[in-house]
């Protein structure tokens, strides 16, 4: 799996030949398609925990979403570089994914900040499980208010001729993205092994002492 | 009782506890002319009334955090809230209750404050009237969901405004939209549709959040 993920990242700069500048648009889309894929992961099993009842989707509603806040990280700051490449600025807001990412950042943020206020058990895990659902369904409805914004923050809205994929390039695209989905999922599979451990342990303690 | 008679006598309820209590409208009104007198001083001379519309929907949008602020506080006090949960009634009839109840006060502080704005800074016409409705309705439809939840946590005051201003971004996209762009009308039909979205989740999910 790190193979894949050198080897991809060896790949994609041979063939970017629309300047160095592009070269990022191999890490940073995937990277957000990740992310993405992570709160729809979370936002799944919240709502099979809301669903079932089953405590243990809470666990991977909850890595699930920290992954995707990672991600959710990651791209803000590689889009924070090419935008700092290409348009010689480092934060733009008329970047509409950009400023989705930072709405859904914030949002998620304060997904964390609510579990961590509340106190464990069922009524945490079904609140943070709400939560994930509403921010699922806000995806799509900032992307929808960002774009409605544009027309009145921005009278002059940036053109810029999108890259036209070759098939060298989209294979090149796919393998990075195949690459990240994986890293996603190996660090999804550590984390929630780690965290289950935890949970095991700790009520081993208690039964212990 | 049919479920909107227990929807009326929860919200009846709220709103007979506020006027003896008078806790939290006077406090909206208080706040909500102050931030506009606030802003009469933040915004340089010579700004245009588009700066000045802006500036009224963060004054909405505080405003609506400090009712909802308080929308859970007497239920926690006296511990009501478990009497509701165990009364043979839907558990989405409180969430609408309280709603309604904080969308009246919402909406009795704006009855004062935007006459106020009115005067002092720009006309508003009624599109940007509809405007601050719907997003009044969206607001206080996820933010006593938020506010129940925030209620649960041990730092509620400091949770809440984290929790509902970035679910609030789009409205106030939609409520600005509203009342600045000469096609108003986009941005009422997409209040709308964040209004439906979102109370529907909300009605759904509060069911979730106030049972042990």
């Amino acid at each position: 799996m790190g193979l894949a993920i050198v080897l991809a990242l060896i790949v994609a700069p041979e063939d970017a030949d629309q300047g160095i500048s592009q070269r990022i648009f191999y890490i940073h889309v995937p990277i957000a398609l990740t992310a993405y894929f992570c709160f729809g992961l979370g936002a799944w099993k919240a709502l099979l925990l809301l669903w079932r009842g089953d405590e243990r989707y809470d666990l991977e509603s909850y890595v699930a979403i920290h992954q995707g806040t990672i991600f959710g990280a990651l791209t803000l700051i590689t889009g924070s570089i090419w935008a700092r490449a290409s348009w010689d600025v480092w934060w733009t807001w008329s970047s509409n994914q950009l400023v989705l990412f930072l709405v859904l950042f914030l949002f998620y943020c304060a997904y964390f900040m609510l579990r961590f206020s509340l106190e464990d058990g069922p009524r945490r895990a079904r609140s943070s499980a709400v939560y994930a659902l509403f921010g699922v369904v806000l995806i799509p409805v900032s992307f929808l208010a960002i774009r409605l914004a544009e027309d009145f923050i921005h009278p002059t809205v940036f053109t810029r001729e999108g890259p036209q994929m070759t098939g060298t390039m989209f294979v090149t695209f796919c393998v990075v993205w195949a690459a990240v989905t994986l890293l996603a999922y190996v660090l999804y599979r550590v984390e929630l092994a780690g965290k289950r451990l935890d949970a095991d342990l700790r009520e081993l303690r208690e039964a212990l002492g | 009782m049919t479920y909107l008679g227990d929807v009326a006598a929860l919200t009846r309820k709220d709103l007979r506890v506020e006027l003896r209590a008078r806790d939290t409208l006077p406090a909206m009104l208080l706040f909500v002319l102050s931030t506009l007198v606030v802003f009469h001083f933040a915004l340089p001379g010579g700004t245009g009334d588009d700066a000045a519309y802006g500036l009224l929907w963060v004054a909405i949008v505080f405003t609506a955090l400090l009712g909802l602020a308080r929308a859970w506080v007497p239920e926690q006090e006296h511990g009501v809230l478990d009497g509701l949960v165990l009364a043979p009634c839907d558990r989405s009839a409180i969430w609408l209750g309280k709603t309604l109840a904080t969308l009246a006060f919402l909406v009795a502080a704006q009855a004062v404050a935007l006459p106020a704005f009115v005067l002092f800074f720009a006309p508003l016409d009624s599109t940007a009237l509809a405007g601050v409705l719907l997003a009044d309705i969206g607001i206080c439809a996820v933010g006593s969901l938020m506010a129940a939840m925030a209620a649960a946590g041990r730092s509620r005051e400091l949770l809440l405004p984290l929790l509902v201003l970035p679910l609030a971004i789009p409205l106030i996209v939609g409520g600005v939209g509203a009342a600045i762009s000469p096609e108003g009308e986009r941005y009422l039909l997409f209040l709308l549709l964040y209004d439906g979205v979102f109370a529907v989740l909300s009605w759904a999910s509060f069911e979730y959040v106030v049972t042990e």
